[in-house]
């Protein structure tokens, strides 16, 4: 089997595997759906962004979308690679000849493709049921999608090291986005979160990937491609996987 | 592939390779200075069913995963099909198959599913439906990993390591947590992947095991062979002495038996035990000691040592700790255990058959 055709084999199996985990149908795909939902029921009006003033479900369709592409590749991403691990599964993959790298980009492959249409599904969700008009960039929001899930995949093999059980790895991968996504303009506009909480959060790139996709929604003009933004979510992205390639392990952790 | 390439060395094969699959000389490793193996001496011949058996912590582990490729080695010559295991490509993975010690199986995927995404990893493999029909899902080939059994998945298991048609296929404990009937049923299995031509490393914790399926078995004891041989050879079992025991018979002591009997006799729990070098020879002289006194000898068991008992033999001696214990239980059988740390407890159950767990505290290390 050819190298195209042998990841298009490896993919399909994730694909599938994905869908037929319900964890990963509930908490990927359900639970982003839900909380555009709550959000827009329970917060009316319009909010300040970037000195617009703009319908309050125009900022939460993008805010959401982060979550979505979060979910869809650094929390899913993270538990494949922790639960697969752990199992003896990545070392028994090992073992024959799919070439490591193969394993590896096929889970993120998987991660990209389902951030892609979880944001395909918010958008519409946003259009249909709260008149969020589309952006014209559509070709500006698709990057800045895909950035963000390839990124986010990449830390997820270097945050995937410092979780030992499977068990452990849906709660520690919440403990480590919840907080941020309540001082990064996910939760609520950046307009209201106190100063020093922005300045904390600017640090991290789930700040930079919120912004990088509101943008197409209050810009209504050019490509509307927030390129610092998305830079700096690529550079963690790169670090991460620097990171995981020194350290990444394919054997469980109990029987090291 | 042509029948001579099948037959033929490849073309910058040794001679060796040919015959030895296996080629280990004086491996060593050792773990935070601590040597677990030292320096061991392995041949496995090509086609053959090759049994490595040893108590947990004695190095086993540590030593298979160096010969598949997962562990470096801190020293020694290692050789698996030609080839060093500690930089093996992807074609040297298309020809060796392993069932590791413990595996889950993503529970998303049928049995049919699994079986052709592991077929996809390889150059050559074998029919899928063929495979799963061989190792007895064929009834289950729908089913999602999820449902299986823990004996069904163990197969399943096998199945993804023979799906690439490998030469070698190392199984390490492929039947432990078996029930008899499915142990038999592996056995099969495996006996029948020798019939293929496959040359199989076996681990395992069961003798009766290694004594139905190996051509040759190997025992590591704190990081050392101990014995090599078939197991009919091993340790000299072949040469040892035959064991007679008897209860005496109301009013009869040791004393009166024939005189080369009462020399060599020995009185432990209620039994006499004779060890006979001519055993027809002995029980001659017994039947008319017995016949003199007016009596039979009812419950009469003429034993030979076990594969069993000269593993327990072999593997007390080297234990490290010196926490094994081996004694005969009255049925003439052997009851062995291992203080908590140890981890090995093994009894022969009346029936003989073997049972073998590990404490919850004495997991496989190194």
């Amino acid at each position: 089997m050819g190298g195209v055709r042998l990841f298009a084999h490896q993919l399909r199996a994730d694909l599938l595997r994905f869908w037929r985990n319900p964890q990963s149908r509930y908490f990927t795909v359900l639970l982003p759906i839900v909380f555009l939902v709550i959000f827009a029921a329970i917060f009316k009006g319009r909010t300040i962004v970037d000195g617009k003033t703009i319908p309050i479900t125009t900022f939460y369709v993008p805010a959401i979308t982060t979550l979505g592409i979060i979910s869809a590749s650094f929390v899913n991403v993270t538990i494949a690679v922790v639960t697969q691990r752990e199992s003896g599964e990545l070392k028994r993959l090992r073992g024959t000849p799919l070439p490591a790298s193969f394993v590896i980009s096929s889970r993120a492959v998987v991660g990209v493709v389902v951030a892609v249409v979880m944001s395909a599904l918010l958008l519409t969700l946003g259009w249909l049921a709260y008149g969020v008009s589309i952006p014209s960039s559509i070709v500006g929001l698709t990057i800045a999608v895909v950035v963000g899930a390839a990124s986010f995949a990449c830390i997820a093999f270097a945050f995937s090291t410092r979780v030992h059980t499977a068990d452990a790895a849906a709660p520690a991968t919440n403990l480590a986005v919840l907080p941020l996504y309540f001082i990064s303009g996910v939760f609520v506009p950046e307009s209201q979160i106190p100063r020093f909480l922005r300045d904390i959060a600017t640090v991290f790139p789930i700040h930079h990937l919120a912004k990088a996709l509101l943008l197409p929604f209050t810009r209504t003009h050019g490509a509307a491609l927030a390129g610092g933004d998305l830079l700096i979510v690529a550079a963690w992205g790169i670090a991460a996987l620097l990171l995981a390639a020194r350290t990444f392990q394919w054997s469980p952790h109990a029987a090291s | 592939m042509s029948l001579a390439s099948a037959v033929l060395p490849a073309s910058r094969g040794s001679h060796r390779d040919l015959v030895e699959v296996v080629h280990v000389r004086g491996l060593r490793k050792s773990y935070g200075g601590r040597e677990v193996v030292c320096g061991i001496d392995l041949d496995v011949r090509r086609g053959e069913v090759y049994a490595f058996l040893g108590p947990n912590g004695a190095g086993k582990t540590t030593t298979v995963e160096i010969l598949e490729g997962y562990r470096s080695r801190d020293g020694g010559e290692v050789s698996v099909l030609d080839r060093d295991p500690a930089s093996v490509d992807r074609a040297w993975r298309a020809r060796v198959g392993l069932v590791l010690q413990s595996c889950t199986m993503p529970p998303e995927l049928t049995v049919r599913e699994l079986v052709g995404l592991y077929a996809g990893y390889y150059p050559h493999p074998r029919e899928a439906a063929e495979t799963i029909e061989l190792v007895g899902l064929a009834d289950k080939r729908d089913s999602r990993v999820a449902q299986l059994s823990g004996g069904q998945l163990r197969r399943l298991d096998v199945a993804l390591a023979l799906i690439g048609d490998p030469e070698l296929v190392f199984l390490d404990e492929p039947t432990t947590g078996f029930d008899p009937s499915a142990r038999h049923h592996a056995w099969e299995v495996i006996a029948s992947l020798r019939e293929l031509g496959k040359t199989i490393f076996l681990t395992t914790h069961y003798m009766d095991e290694a004594q139905a399926l190996a051509d040759r078995v190997a025992i590591i004891a704190a990081g050392e062979i101990v014995a090599t041989g078939t197991p009919e050879t091993l340790g000299g079992r072949d040469r040892a002495l035959s064991d007679i025991s008897f209860s005496l018979p109301a009013g009869a002591g040791v004393a009166t038996l024939p005189a080369e009997l009462s020399e060599v006799a020995q009185l432990r729990d209620g039994r006499v035990h004779i060890q006979a070098r001519e055993p027809a020879r002995a029980l001659y002289a017994l039947g008319g000691w017995a016949l003199g006194h007016g009596d039979d000898l009812h419950d009469l068991t003429v034993g030979r040592p076990t594969l069993e008992d000269i593993y327990l033999e072999l593997t007390a001696e080297r234990s490290p700790d010196g926490g094994l214990t081996a004694e005969r239980s009255p049925g003439g059988g052997l009851t062995a255990e291992r203080s908590p740390d140890g981890g090995l407890t093994a009894e022969r159950s009346p029936g003989g058959g073997l049972t073998a767990e590990r404490s919850p505290d004495g997991g496989e290390r190194g």
